[in-house]
């Protein structure tokens, strides 16, 4: 029973990761029908710049966060305007293509600025060191922060969807982007605001996994990235609350496999998870297969 | 007052108009009716914004609005109901009126406009929080008007909207469009069903193969034995 809260509380922090690195890949899947593969990259960046702040610059946790979020806001509105933008009305596929593209040029710059070696973030001190113990199940401090900031953006994220103009915005472009922009909603800048949120969450989950497991390295994004897809798709792609069901089945369900002791087989399991629920259940735990009425 | 000027628009290689020329006065209802592909959607398309045309002019109140987006575009006053309907399915009917009025800031004068949608479509008000997608085709047609009026526009773009209606349906949706002509707003109607389209407008204008074949009255086309043949069934 202690083993299976402890799995369950380990499983929340990897789950949050996933979540708030799905939400960005459903919601520009959801806006302009596009698996932004270079997502998992711009995550990556957040934890570099993470780095750059608190090992180099010395900065706090929550100071780095927040540069960590608006580096990536500002390099995912980049990306998007020169790599993508060009590529509205051109085929999916070129725009997928173009995606990788991106993806390996993240990838690999980095690299040859930052080198291929393994970074370690600074040690927690204070607060960020802590752990506590509930009987024989440990929580750390950097359990609690990961849950509890991921929650805050999560709830954020929804008000300013459910909420505001632009994410009204959001909806209308995500729903019929024509009919949208008869409404005078500039559906260019409705998307770049879509992919500056998602990014943001990317900067934030780059920095809560440097903290977390405390190293980091330019191909950092690629499992992780594949892994929150598939959350997105497991929750049902294009839709924001099934981004963050998915991302913490899928953090639990891996945890578990890794948990009781099959840890070699955890991304297996995941990726077959992908599988089943491509032939059982395509538009995912929340989609709707059901037509429109016209 | 509303004026294009020698529209062309091409898709690719295919040259969709060739030459349109229209106007359409303050007050009036005027209709566009054609066949199938002959360009009519296109046509709305290019007024509203969504479709660049390759060259020509478009003029509304003197002022050239040729190369404006579509936002700015519903801002001067044009306001677009696509074919189709497209209302926003998984948003309540509220949110797709609010959406009509996205670029206005004054609350009370949205208020009052949502009064008036909701006067002239009661089935509206009754299914405010309902979601679109679940309307019928009638009260969804509806819903895409008042949507569009919810901007207060000069001129109002129709098309097709008796398109996959019951022929009662059709009757209420046409008695509508007459009351928002009459209380002040500028119609340009494209339709198929000429007969319908051609008994409520001041003026029309024929389509055939991306160019205006005929115009006058909507009573002197009722008349003309060419539209009799071709669009009204002999």
């Amino acid at each position: 029973m202690e083993q299976l809260l402890q799995q369950i509380v380990n499983g929340i922090s990897l789950g949050s990761i996933y979540a708030l690195i799905a939400l960005g890949y459903t919601m520009v899947y959801g806006i302009i029908k596009l698996i932004n593969f270079a997502h998992c990259d711009i995550y990556m960046i957040g934890a570099y710049v993470g780095y750059v702040c608190m090992a180099k610059l010395g900065l706090g946790f929550f100071p780095s966060l927040l540069a960590s979020m608006l580096v990536c806001t500002l390099l995912g509105v980049a990306i998007e305007k020169i790599a993508y933008k060009p590529l509205r009305n051109a085929t999916r596929i070129a725009a997928l293509i173009t995606a990788i593209g991106v993806s390996l040029f993240l990838e690999y710059t980095t690299m040859f600025f930052a080198t291929a070696n393994v970074r370690t973030y600074p040690p927690m001190t204070g607060f960020m060191a802590k752990t506590f113990k509930m009987g024989n199940v440990v929580i750390s401090a950097q359990q609690i922060l990961i849950a509890i900031i991921t929650i805050i953006l999560m709830v954020l994220l929804q008000l300013i969807v459910k909420k505001t103009r632009i994410g009204k915005a959001m909806r209308a472009v995500s729903l019929d982007k024509d009919a949208a922009e008869l409404m005078g909603i500039n559906a260019d800048s409705t998307i770049s605001f879509t992919f500056a949120l998602g990014s943001a969450l990317a900067g934030a989950a780059g920095i809560l996994v440097g903290v977390y497991y405390n190293s980091i390295n330019p191909l950092m994004g690629v499992l992780p990235g594949l892994k929150a897809f598939v959350a997105a798709v497991f929750g049902g792609i294009g839709i924001i609350p099934g981004a963050m069901l998915g991302g913490y089945l899928i953090g639990i369900i891996e945890t578990f496999v890794a948990g009781f002791g099959y840890s070699m087989y955890r991304d297996a399991v995941v990726f077959a998870i992908l599988i089943l629920i491509l032939i059982l259940r395509p538009a995912g735990l929340l989609g709707k297969n059901t037509g429109e009425k016209v | 007052m509303f004026e294009v000027k020698d529209l062309h628009v091409h898709y690719g290689v295919i040259h969709a108009l060739k030459g349109i020329s229209l106007t359409v006065d303050d007050g009036e209802i005027v209709t566009l009716i054609g066949a199938n592909g002959a360009g009519k959607t296109t046509t709305l398309r290019t007024i509203s914004g969504l479709k660049k045309p390759t060259s020509g002019e478009i003029i509304l109140d003197g002022v050239d609005i040729t190369n404006t987006s579509a936002q700015e575009r519903v801002k001067m006053g044009i306001s677009h109901v696509p074919e189709g309907r497209r209302v926003f399915s998984n948003l309540t009917v509220l949110e797709n009126l609010e959406l009509g009025a996205y670029l206005r800031k004054d609350k009370e004068g949205i208020a009052k406009d949502l009064k008036k949608v909701y006067d002239l479509f009661p089935v509206l008000a009754d299914r405010r929080k309902q979601l679109a997608g679940t309307l019928s085709g009638g009260e969804q047609q509806m819903l895409a008007i008042g949507r569009a009026l919810m901007s207060r526009p000069k001129i109002l773009l129709l098309d097709e909207p008796s398109m996959g209606l019951a022929p009662l349906l059709v009757q209420e949706i046409f008695n509508i469009i007459k009351d928002v002509n009459s209380n002040g707003t500028t119609v340009l109607l494209v339709e198929q069903n000429a007969r319908m389209a051609l008994q409520i407008a001041h003026r029309a204008y024929v389509i055939e193969t991306g160019r205006i074949v005929l115009s006058g009255t909507g009573a002197e086309l009722m008349e003309s034995e060419e539209i009799k043949k071709a669009y009204l069934g002999g």
